[in-house]
Order: structure tokens, then sequence, then C-alpha cells
């Protein structure tokens, strides 16, 4: 396909040749989780070393309860670090942050409010500087891309899981963070709704050139949307067991990755690790 | 003759003005010892397709044969695996597991039917948790169960309604594998509905899309000629599957490409920045 060359070189801003940034933008080192439990104390990440760079799409695979989600509420400040560091642009965070945004496997929605009032939530707080017609067309903008324009009005408590995890989605990309930590967020969606979220997600970090973690069990998913792909081996004392760099250039199409010739080598990779 | 037969099924809900048509011109025949998957999205109609097959439902239009007789209600010649398990919870493993069986085969001493109801377990590798119940059980522990109930009772054909959707990517694959497995040994008749199309290219000999309702219609089928036993991992290698999976892939996002075309009116995003709050904490 024409968008996808045999070309190793991989070159995701081909017209201003940004890409691959060289800065750091994540710095995980010697990160250490431990759990203490009446048995003693449960290691559940070890010498976790990974750097991302600023832009990367990142992708991490591995099995239930390894720590990925550990890892990422990590990232996100969320839950305090046991050995070693993160350093966001150099400086080690000590909680979270508006920079580092979140999506989680369930919403967490204010379900008295509309799914309008939940996204304007986020929105009010990032753009201030904003007229308040502004801050409702980029509520409305995102919660059409993820298929809820009917929904503006409904209360989140009213709206099934799987639209109130779209209301999450649209929260967390409206809000534009440097970095987006997602964790399995279109796992209970179905696969039509889920390949068109990951358009959505893809176009928005593309324009707004942030950061992306993502967590995901769906090896394609995992392929089509990084530049690299992340294998975390199962814990305790989970650390990376693999990476793999996917070398398809950007912009990419569902069809021209599938038939790329690299394609289903990457995915065998992948189910590989997962099956051993 | 066709094991089961479904010719020009029709299936609406509500009457008048509100009527809703879910199901139109269902068309499916499925031979003895077959495994048909049919892949549907949220809302296509799937359930109500299920079953209209299991005898729950009856259609609006159109007949249903199994073994050229018309369905009348439920029979345990169709076992059917929900989704949701649908244990009782005040039995045991081997209780939920022994009144399906009883059921089955009335004629059965008490013995025989225990004999039964602990192979079926065993198979599932549950026999540590036969004196439990369901409360005491992991999701897919209890889908396990679900699984024994619904194989001890030798059904004639295995209907399946999603079963493993709610099990993480592990449990999952280990219990595909046993389904297949007793599918495979007793050469049972095998219908499965699910959301998830490697599942159907991993289980079956034929794929039908169910094309999204309202007015949901089954879509042409896709063979799947991957020899048996087959390797999730090596299935990779394999042209055959490459070719098939591809297909299906584009034939999904077809679909999906229509129902987005349909969108109404367009916002239009505002060119602004949010406030820049890491160098505001610098």
């Amino acid at each position: 396909m024409s968008t996808l060359t045999a070309n190793k070189k991989s070159t995701r801003f081909t017209e201003n040749g940004i890409f691959p940034s060289n800065e750091v933008m994540l710095d995980l080192k010697q990160l250490k989780k431990v759990y203490p439990t009446p048995k003693g104390d449960y290691v559940v990440l070890e010498d976790l070393n990974l750097q991302i760079k600023k832009e990367e799409f990142v992708t991490i695979i591995g099995h239930s309860g390894c720590g990925k989600t550990t890892m990422l509420s990590m990232i996100a400040g969320l839950n305090s670090i046991s050995g070693g560091n993160i350093s966001v642009l150099g400086k080690h965070i000590k909680g979270p942050g508006p920079d580092r945004g979140g999506i989680f496997q369930a919403p967490s929605l204010m379900p008295w409010m509309t799914s309008l009032q939940n996204v304007m939530l986020g929105v009010n707080q990032v753009f201030p500087h904003a007229t308040k017609a502004q801050r409702y067309d980029i509520a409305k903008y995102y919660l059409q891309k993820v298929g809820l324009e009917d929904a503006f009005h409904k209360k989140a408590g009213d709206l099934s899981q799987g639209m109130q995890q779209r209301v999450g989605i649209a929260r967390a990309f409206a809000i534009k963070p440097k970095v987006l930590l997602l964790d399995e967020p279109f796992g209970m969606l179905d696969s039509l709704t889920r390949g068109e979220l990951q358009d959505t997600l893809i176009e928005i970090w593309n324009k707004e050139k942030i950061t992306a973690v993502m967590i995901t069990h769906d090896v394609d998913e995992a392929i089509f949307l990084a530049d690299r792909v992340i294998m975390m081996t199962s814990g305790p004392k989970a650390k990376i067991g693999d990476v793999l760099q996917i070398d398809f250039e950007r912009p990419r199409t569902r069809k021209a990755v599938l038939e790329h010739d690299d394609y289903y080598e990457y995915r065998k990779h992948l189910i590989d690790f997962l099956e051993h | 003759m066709a094991y089961l037969e479904l010719n020009n099924i029709y299936k609406t809900y509500g009457q008048g003005d509100h009527a809703t048509e879910v199901l139109s011109n269902i068309n499916l025949s499925i031979e003895e010892g077959e495994f048909v998957a049919i892949v549907g999205f949220t809302g296509s109609g799937k359930t109500t397709l299920v079953n209209l097959i299991n005898g729950l439902l009856e259609p609006t239009k159109g007949e249903i044969l199994f073994k050229g007789e018309p369905i009348q209600g439920s029979s345990h010649e169709r076992g059917v695996i929900f989704q949701n398990y649908s244990l009782l919870p005040w039995l045991t493993v081997g209780q939920n597991v022994f009144m399906a069986v009883k059921e089955a085969f009335p004629k059965k001493s008490k013995e025989e039917l225990n004999e039964l109801v602990a192979e079926y377990i065993e198979m599932v590798s549950l026999t540590p948790a036969i004196n439990k119940y369901p409360k005491e059980l992991s999701g897919g522990m209890r889908q396990r169960v679900a699984v024994a109930r619904a194989l001890a009772m030798k059904p004639e054909m295995i209907i399946m309604d999603e079963p493993l959707g709610a099990l993480d990517a592990l449990t999952r694959g280990n219990l595909q594998d046993e389904i297949l497995n007793i599918w495979g040994k007793d050469k049972r008749t095998a219908l499965l509905i699910t959301n998830d199309m490697d599942e159907g290219i991993y289980m079956a000999d034929r794929i039908i899309p169910l094309r999204p309702g309202p007015n949901a219609t089954l879509a042409p089928e896709f063979k799947i000629d991957i020899e048996r036993p087959r390797d999730k991992t090596k299935m990779n290698d394999n042209l055959n599957f490459k070719e098939t999976r591809n297909a299906i892939i584009e034939y999904l996002m077809d679909i999906g490409n229509e129902r987005k075309s349909e969108a109404k009116e367009a916002f239009v995003l505002p060119d602004i920045r949010p406030k820049d709050f890491v160098y505001q904490f610098k």
C-alpha cells in the first residue's frame, strides 16, 4: 500500500522531521514497588527501567496481575514509589498533576452530572483562557468523536458501562495532557467501537503531539498504535521482558498495516511472548 | 438435510408504531459435526438469534428446523452456555451439574449420574472445587462450571452465547482449548456467537458476520481452511490465515464505515491550547 513502504526508517513527521525526538519525556529508573502483606513483602515490580521519548506512543502488554496497572498508576502519581524514581522532563514526580492525564479501566464520572458536565469539569480546569462557547465546543467535539452526540444531557449514572467509558475517554482527550496514560481504555467495548476510538486517539495524539503510554491486552491494538511495544514479564518481581520496535510509517491506516509484510511477524512475536 | 436450518427468520419486538425489527431474513444451515461462529457487534441482535435457536423465543416469521423438525421450546438436545454463567447460587458446583444431568437422563441411577458429574467436572479441572458454591469461585471457574453443566447433558448441539466474553485473555485461551477438545472428541455440532473475530477464526470451520441491527441479517460466510489442531502462534505464518483474517477485518471495517457515514452535524474544534501546567509548576 502506498502509505507504507518497505522503508525501515520510521519518520513520524516527514515534512518537518521532528520525530523521533530525542528528548526524554518519561524516565523510569530502577523502579520498585512492594506491597506489604501479612506473609511478608510482596515485590510487584523490581529493577524496572524504561525511557519514553517525547511524542512517542508506547503500548505495554503482559499477563493479568503482572503489575502493569501498578506501574501506570505510579507514573500517574497515584501510587507511591518503593524504590527508584520516575521523572517527567527531568523532574522527579511527587504526586499526580494535570500534565499526566489518565483513562482507566473503570470510568470515574460524577454520576449526578450529565456527560457534557462531566467533560466540562476537566475542560474548565485547563482552558480558563477560552470563552465559554469555545469550552463547550471542545467538550461537544470530543463527545461526538466518541459517538455520544445523542447523550450530551444524559446523566452519567443513567448511561451503560460502555457509554460511561466513552465519556471518560472524551474527558481525558479534551484536556490534552502532555502525557496520556491509558489503562485498557477500550477493553470493555466491542471491536467496531474500539477501532473507531483507536483512530480518534491517534488523531489527537498526532495533532496535539502528546506522549502516550497505553496498557492493552489486544495484540493488534498494541501494534497498530505503537512506536514500541513493551512486554512485561509475569509477576512477582515483574520487569521488562522484551521490546518490539514497530517500524510502520505514519499516518497508518488499518488496511495498510494489515497488508504489510511485517505485520504477522510482529503479531507472532507478541503472541509467542504471551503464550509462553 | 442440514442439521440445523433457519429459513427466512424475522424477529420483531413491540407492536404497531413501536415495532422494531431486530432480525430480518436470516438464513443459516449448519451440518452435523460442524463448528460455526457468528461474529457480531454489541446490539446487533446476537442474543436474540441465540434465543430463537435454543427455543426461548419464537420467530415472528420463518421456521427453524432441528434435524428436519420444527423447534418447539427449549430442549437439552441443544445445550446452551450463556455469557452470565446462570448458576444456581444455593447449589454447589457438583449439585449445579447434577441437577442438569438428572433432567437430561431421568432413567439413570444416582450412581451413574454422579459418575457423569465427576467426569465432566474433572474435564474442566474443577474436581477440587466440587463442593464449593458459585460465590466462592472466580469468574473463569464459574464459566467452567457452566461449560461442564452444558456438556454433561451430552447435547447433540452446543450453542454458546459469548461464553468467554467476561474472562481475561489467558483464561479465555484455556477455555477455548477445553471446548475445542470436547467438541473434537465427541464430534458434536457447535454454534458460537462472539464479538471476538480471532476467537471465531481459532475455533470455527466457518465465520458468518451478523450485520448490525435493526434489521440485522447474516453476511456472506468466510471459510476457515486451517488444519486442526490450530496453534495461535504458528497460525501467523499461515498464508491462508493471514488472507482470511484480513478479508474478515476489512469486511467488518466496511460495515463500520457505513455506520459512521450516518453521523449527524459535526462540531468544530476551536484552535486553542491548554494552559501550560508543566511550566507553571516549574
